[in-house]
C-alpha cells in the first residue's frame, strides 16, 4: 500500500463525507428541532439534481443553474412543508413515516413523467474540470477538491449560524424545549418552516454540486437517505456537529474499507477467500461503526440535551 | 323518427361486420418489457422498435392486421409471471414477446412455452435456455448474454494486452460479466473488483486502477452506475487506460455521459452506423418517431417483429399451425438490421460481433460506432447442450 494512494483514498473518503453532510446536516435539524421523521429528504436531494440539469441545460452553464437552483430548492422544500409536513408535526412518527414514503413514491413517479426514465448529466464547469498533481504519482480531481473545500465552508457557516446568531439560539432552543420556546412568544411553527426550508435548500445544494459527478436519475436520493439517517444516528440527533463528525467518519471508514479491506484481508486469508468476505463485509463496515457507536453512547456521539 | 332508426340499425350492422372480418384476420402480440424504475429506458427502446416494425409494415404483421399489448413487468419476476397469464389467458396472444432482463425470463419462460405459445425474447438470453433446457417454443433474437462480454476478452488478448483490471456489479449478471470475458483472455488479471449494486461513486476504485497501472480495464457496469463510472474515469484522468466495457456505454446511456465516453469501447451485435440500407432508413425512421438514437434494444424489438411478420406470411397467415409457423420462424426468413442473421439449432442467433466505440455524430447526438469485426457466424458456448434438432 503506497503512501500516494493512502493519501488519494483518504481525500475520497473526506469527499463522500463533506457530502454525506451536505445532506444529512438538513435532516438532523428537521429530526432534532422538529421532532419530524422526513423520510422525503433523500428525494429533495434528487429534486436539487434535477432542477441543476434543467437549469443547466437552459442556461448553458453550471455556475447560472447552482445560482437558480438554492432559490427553487427553497421554494419547493417551502411548498412541501405548506402542503404536506405541516400537517403531520403533532402526528406521531408512524404518520410521518406514512406520508414522507408517500412523497418518496409521488416524486420519484413525478421526475420520471417530466424529464423521462433516462439518466441525465450536468456539464462540470470547465474552471474546476481536469485533475491536479498533489504529489508525484497522486492525481486527483479539481472538482473534488473544490467540493471538499465548500463542504468545509458550509459547515463552517452552519457553525455560526446555529451557535452565534438569534435564529440559531431559537433553533437549538427548540430543539431542546419546543414547548417553552413558544410560551416565550416565538413563532414556533414559522421557526419550523424556516428550518425545514433551509434543510430543504441543503439537501439540494447537495444534489445541484454532486449533478456534474453523478448520474441524475429517478431514485438517486434513496440509497443516500440511508446513509444520511446513519449518520445522524451515530452523530447524535438535532446535533450539526455530531452529524459533521459522524458524516467524515462514515465517508472514511466505507471508502477505505472498500479500498484496503480486500488487501488487509490477504494478510491473514487465501487471495479468494479473502475477496468474497472483503465483497461482504466492506458493505457492512459503516453499520458495524453505527452498532459500536449506539453500544457506547446510545444517543450518539453528540446528544443534544431534552 | 323511424328513418333515423334505420339509419343506426344499418350503422350497427355495418359496424359488427367490420368488427368480425377483423377478428378473423388479426395477429395478437403481447410484449411484455420493463417500463418502470431506471431500465425503464431499455424497455421503452424494445418497445419503439417493435412498434416502429409495425407501424412500417402498414399496421399488419404477415399481412393481417396487428394487435400490440404492451405490458410493464416492473422488473419484477413475479408480476411479470401474472402479466403474462393475463396475456395469454384473457388476451388470448399468438405471440408473447419480451422481456428485457434475464431473471424475468427464467420466470416467464415456462408459462408461455407450456402453453404451446410462442415466446420471443428481444434481449435476454440465459445460458440454462441456450443449452440443456433449450425449448422449441422459444426464439431468442438478441445473442446468448456471455458473448457480448467475450468479444471484449477476445478483442483484449488478440490487442495483445498484457494485464486488465476487472470491475462489476457484485450480482449474478456481474460475476457472468467478468467470467465472460476471462475465457478469451489470457492475459493478467491484476484485481476483480465486485461494487454493491446501484454504488455511485468509483472514486475508491478508481483509485486503485490508477495505482495498479493495468494495460486495460473491463467493466460491466449497466445503467446509471455506468453514467457515474464513465464520467468519473475520465474526470479522474485514466482515459489514456483503454475502458473496455459492456452495456456500458451504449445508446442508453450516452445522452447522460456525452462527451466524457467518447472512445470508450465496448461489444455488440449491431450499432446505429452499420452499413445497410435497412439499418439506415431504420435509425432515420425511429430518430423522426422518438427523437433519440436507437440501441440494439431498438434494434432487436424491430428485428423481432420482422421475424414475426416473415413467419406469419410463410405460413400464408394461418396463426393456428403452430408446427408449420414454428418451421418458419426458424427459417429467419427476415432482412435483418444486422444483415446476416440466423438462428442456430437452439433457437438462439448465429451472427457477428463487433467491437463498437462511442462518438459523437456531426449533428451532435451521440452514438456506437463499429470499429472491427471480432467474431464472425459466432455460435454460442452452450449450443452443443441443446438436443433439440
Amino acid at each position: 500500500v503506497s503512501l500516494a494512494l493512502l493519501a488519494v483514498q483518504t481525500l475520497n473518503g473526506l469527499q463522500l463525507g463533506i457530502l454525506l453532510f451536505l445532506i444529512a446536516a438538513g435532516l438532523t435539524l428537521t429530526f432534532g428541532v422538529m421532532n419530524f421523521v422526513n423520510l422525503a429528504h433523500g428525494v429533495q436531494y434528487m429534486v436539487g439534481a434535477y432542477l441543476a440539469a434543467m437549469f443547466a441545460s437552459l442556461t448553458g452553464g453550471f455556475w447560472s443553474a447552482l445560482a437558480l437552483t438554492l432559490p427553487t430548492a427553497l421554494a419547493f422544500g417551502l411548498a412541501l412543508e405548506i402542503l404536506v409536513f405541516r400537517w403531520l408535526y403533532d402526528r406521531d412518527h408512524l404518520s410521518q413515516i406514512l406520508a414522507t414514503f408517500g412523497v418518496i413514491l409521488f416524486l420519484n413517479q413525478g421526475v420520471k413523467t417530466i424529464w423521462g426514465a433516462a439518466p441525465l448529466s450536468v456539464p462540470m464547469p470547465v474552471e474546476l474540470s481536469g485533475s491536479i498533481p498533489l504529489m508525484p504519482g497522486l492525481l486527483f480531481p479539481v472538482y473534488r477538491l473544490a467540493l471538499i473545500g465548500v463542504g468545509l465552508a458550509t459547515g463552517f457557516a452552519l457553525y455560526l449560524l446555529i451557535n452565534h446568531t438569534r435564529l440559531g439560539m431559537l433553533v437549538r432552543a427548540g430543539s431542546t424545549n419546543a414547548a417553552m420556546v413558544s410560551t416565550l412568544g416565538v413563532d414556533i411553527r414559522q421557526l419550523f418552516m424556516i428550518v425545514f426550508g433551509f434543510g430543504a435548500m441543503l439537501a439540494g445544494f447537495a444534489g445541484a454540486l454532486v449533478a456534474p459527478i453523478l448520474s441524475v436519475e429517478p431514485g438517486m436520493g434513496d440509497n443516500l437517505l440511508i446513509l444520511a439517517f446513519v449518520v445522524i444516528v451515530i452523530g447524535g440527533i438535532g446535533s450539526i456537529r455530531g452529524a459533521f463528525l459522524a458524516a467524515l467518519m462514515v465517508g472514511l471508514i466505507d471508502t477505505l474499507g472498500r479500498a484496503f479491506g480486500p488487501q488487509m484481508l490477504r494478510l491473514v486469508l487465501a487471495p479468494s477467500a479473502a475477496n468474497q468476505t472483503g465483497r461482504a463485509l466492506t458493505p457492512m463496515l459503516i453499520y458495524i461503526l453505527m452498532a459500536a457507536v449506539l453500544f457506547q453512547r446510545p444517543s450518539g456521539l453528540f446528544p443534544v440535551k431534552q | 323518427m323511424k328513418p333515423v332508426t334505420i339509419l343506426l340499425a344499418t350503422l350497427a350492422r355495418c359496424a359488427a361486420a367490420t368488427l368480425s372480418v377483423a377478428a378473423e384476420g388479426k395477429v395478437k402480440v403481447g410484449l411484455i418489457v420493463t417500463l418502470s424504475g431506471p431500465p425503464a429506458v431499455l424497455g421503452g427502446q424494445v418497445r419503439d422498435g417493435f412498434n416502429l416494425a409495425v407501424k412500417t409494415l402498414g399496421g399488419k404483421l404477415g399481412g393481417l392486421d396487428a394487435e400490440v399489448t404492451v405490458v410493464d413487468d416492473e422488473l419484477k419476476p413475479d408480476v411479470a409471471v401474472n402479466k403474462v397469464k393475463g396475456l395469454l389467458e384473457r388476451d388470448q396472444v399468438n405471440f408473447v414477446v419480451g422481456p428485457v432482463f434475464s431473471n424475468v425470463l427464467l420466470a416467464i419462460e415456462k408459462p408461455v412455452t407450456e402453453s404451446n405459445t410462442f415466446l420471443i425474447s428481444p434481449n435476454a438470453g440465459t445460458s440454462n435456455f441456450a443449452g440443456k433446457q433449450c425449448n422449441p417454443n422459444l426464439f431468442v433474437t438478441s445473442y446468448q448474454n456471455d458473448q457480448v462480454h467475450e468479444v471484449l476478452g477476445k478483442y483484449a488478448q488478440d490487442k495483445g494486452y498484457k494485464s486488465a483490471f476487472l470491475l462489476a456489479p457484485n450480482y449474478q449478471a456481474g460475476k457472468d460479466a467478468l467470467a465472460g470475458f476471462k475465457r478469451d483472455f489470457k492475459g493478467e488479471i491484476v484485481d476483480e473488483v465486485y461494487t454493491p449494486l446501484g454504488q455511485l461513486d468509483f472514486s475508491a476504485e478508481l483509485a486503485k486502477i490508477a495505482a495498479d497501472k493495468p494495460e486495460a480495464v473491463f467493466t460491466f457496469m449497466p445503467g446509471g452506475m455506468g453514467v457515474n463510472l464513465v464520467k468519473q474515469y475520465r474526470q479522474a484522468g485514466l482515459a489514456s487506460i483503454p475502458f473496455l466495457s459492456a452495456f456500458t456505454a451504449d445508446e442508453s446511456t450516452l445522452p447522460a455521459e456525452k462527451d466524457d465516453a467518447i472512445g470508450f469501447l465496448g461489444g455488440a451485435n449491431w450499432a446505429p452506423d452499420m452499413d445497410n440500407p435497412q439499418t439506415k432508413a431504420f435509425v432515420k425512421a425511429y430518430e423522426a418517431a422518438y427523437n433519440s438514437v436507437p440501441g440494439t434494444y431498438a434494434m432487436q424489438g424491430y428485428d423481432t417483429a420482422m421475424l414475426i411478420d416473415s413467419a406469419i406470411k410463410g405460413t400464408g397467415g394461418k396463426l393456428s399451425d403452430k408446427d408449420a409457423l414454428r418451421a418458419e420462424l426458424k427459417k429467419a426468413n427476415f432482412t435483418s438490421l444486422r444483415g446476416k442473421f440466423k438462428f442456430g439449432l437452439n433457437n438462439y442467433p448465429i451472427q457477428d460481433f463487433y467491437l463498437v466505440k462511442a462518438a459523437k455524430r456531426p449533428d451532435g447526438k451521440y452514438e456506437t460506432e463499429i470499429v472491427q469485426r471480432v467474431f464472425e457466424d459466432y455460435v454460442d458456448r452452450y449450443a452443443p447442450e441443446c438436443a433439440m434438432k
